[in-house]
């Protein structure tokens, strides 16, 4: 009896002291994965020199990253770029500035949405893949035999998609851009309340737009590209478990770059103001 | 299967290791799978360890090759602590997995390779004759343009092996290399081991529960129960254990009366 009630207290306690703990659990969480990512990349970096003879690698990684998902960036910024024309005209409609409308779709899609949707399907279709591949590896003991093979998974692995994302990320983007206004010059040219012709769409893009607001996204471009593929390639390499935890993994690679992506946007676009 | 085929010379400077586990532990959050293990491998030696399933025989593997860092303490490979990831470019290790751990994505002959390659040890040329000569001691030649699902359960093990061989290794280590396997083909991984020895006096710790690998092949037995190293002896002692627990698990007796589900259960 005694010892049945000096039990409560101590479970008292043990809810007391374990509440904090939960609550912190998801913090702490966020800076593990931050450590263990810039661990990753240091140990990449420290590679660096042997990229020259992994041309092979990079160029895979090139084709992967850059060649493929070229066709549904160009896609999906066409649309974009044709709605961005489409709503900006609506709106305007009833002011009369339509003059801006190329202005407006061209500093959208070179500063915020070109970079942002290139990344956006950057993680959608190359970061899964990767973390996919990645996750394969560790759950079937491959990277495992990298290791006792003194192979660094870092250098390569991980490195190689380090190198082709900063690579590929201007190109996507640019071409992001350039489809972008293109499908809004279209829409501006076709919509009977907008009637704007492409040549006076692109001359107010051209009077108040520089070389400039394209960097600004290209800049963009690179840091989104490089996190998505830095944490992919993390969450991929320490995968614990069965197979059910490569599903796991890509669920956790896209929904961590999808934020990181809309997190980091805030902040690179105040500091390059 | 070609054993006495030559694959390679040695390396210039190769000889073989040995490995001084000292007071090895190792817990999972908590839980103890390995519990003060001290033995020591000789150079050139083949060590077998046994014992049932769960009991840290590939954790203890793990720890050799420097996969796991120990809770307590520690595994010396010549003299190097396997902890320590300078000491896999200091001594040449490798570790044949259970699954066979060949990289999916690659061909075979990709798979063998791939060491030499990332190592700088050959043009390509050389390259190919080394893996060549690997694949034609395991009569894997005819798999070498093969990706690894097209291979056998048995295929994939050799391919294993032959991939570990084209390392040079001066400590071969043997997860369960002859699990899955028809007894010929256990046989056959098994005299290959031999050989392999034979020729380059590498050596070798092999975990296994298969009992004629051990009586056939091995120089010393070491048997695990509960993380705990139980028996440690020549194979010869395998006949005769004195241990009732050694002797129940190598010579397991079949009692429909009383089955040991229901002992254990009781």
């Amino acid at each position: 009896m005694a010892a049945e009630t000096s039990n409560p207290p101590e479970e008292n306690e043990s809810i007391l002291t374990s509440a904090p703990r939960q609550a912190v659990r998801p913090f702490l969480r966020v800076l593990e994965g931050i450590g263990s990512c810039l661990r990753l990349l240091l140990e990449a970096a420290r590679h660096i020199p042997t990229l020259p003879r992994q041309f092979g690698r990079f160029i895979e990684q090139c084709y992967l990253i850059g060649y493929t998902t070229l066709p549904i960036v160009a896609i999906l910024s066409f649309f974009i770029g044709s709605v961005l024309a489409l709503q900006s005209g609506y709106a305007a409609a009833n002011i009369g500035p339509k003059q801006f409308i190329g202005l407006l779709v061209g500093l959208s899609m070179a500063r915020e949405l070109g970079p942002v949707m290139a990344a956006v399907l950057l993680a959608g279709r190359v970061g899964s893949a990767i973390a996919a591949e990645l996750a394969s590896m560790k759950v079937y003991q491959e990277i495992d035999a990298l290791e006792t093979m003194n192979i660094p998974p870092a250098r390569m692995l991980v490195l190689p998609r380090l190198a082709a994302v900063l690579a590929m990320m201007p190109v996507l983007t640019i071409m992001s851009d350039l489809v972008g206004w293109f499908g809004g010059a279209i829409v501006a040219k076709y919509t009977h309340f907008i009637s704007i012709e492409p040549a006076s769409y692109f001359a107010t893009m051209r009077q108040y737009m520089d070389f400039g607001d394209v960097l600004n996204g290209l800049v963009k471009a690179e840091i989104f590209g490089f996190a998505v593929v830095l944490v992919c390639c993390n969450i991929g390499l320490n995968t614990r478990g069965g197979p059910r935890e490569i599903g796991a993994s890509v669920t956790r690679a896209v929904v961590t770059s999808l934020i990181l992506i809309l997190v980091l946007d805030y902040f690179v676009t105040k500091a390059l103001m | 299967m070609n054993p006495s085929a030559s694959v390679t010379s040695p390396r210039q400077g190769s000889a073989a290791v040995g490995v001084s586990v000292e007071g090895l532990s190792k817990d999972f959050s908590g839980f103890p799978v390995l519990r003060g293990i001290s033995l020591t491998v000789n150079p050139g030696e083949i060590f077998v360890l046994m014992g049932p399933s769960g009991s840290g025989k590939s954790v203890l593997l793990k720890h050799v090759v420097g996969l796991e860092r120990p809770s307590a303490g520690r595994v010396l490979v010549d003299g190097h602590d396997a902890a320590d990831p300078a000491t896999r470019g200091r001594v040449r290790m490798a570790l044949v997995f259970q699954a066979g751990a060949l990289f999916n994505s690659m061909t075979v002959y990709d798979n063998l390779a791939l060491y030499p390659r990332e190592h700088r040890l050959g043009t390509e040329a050389a390259i190919r004759d080394k893996v060549m000569r690997s694949l034609q001691m395991l009569s894997l030649e005819n798999a070498a343009g093969k990706v690894p699902a097209e291979l056998s359960g048995g295929m994939r093990k050799r391919v294993a092996i032959a991939r570990a061989l084209v390392m040079e290794p001066q400590l071969m280590l043997y997860d369960e290399p002859t699990s899955e396997l028809d007894p010929v083909m256990s046989a056959t991984i098994s005299e290959v081991i031999a050989t392999l020895r034979e020729q380059y006096h590498v050596t070798s710790i092999v975990v296994s529960h298969d009992r004629d690998l051990a009586l056939g092949i091995a120089d010393r037995v070491g048997i695990l129960m509960g993380g705990r190293l139980v028996s440690l002896g020549p194979p010869a002692d395998l006949r005769a254990p004195s241990d009732p627990r050694v002797a129940d698990f190598l010579n397991p007796s079949i009692d429909l009366r009383n089955p040991r589900f229901r002992r254990l259960a009781g």
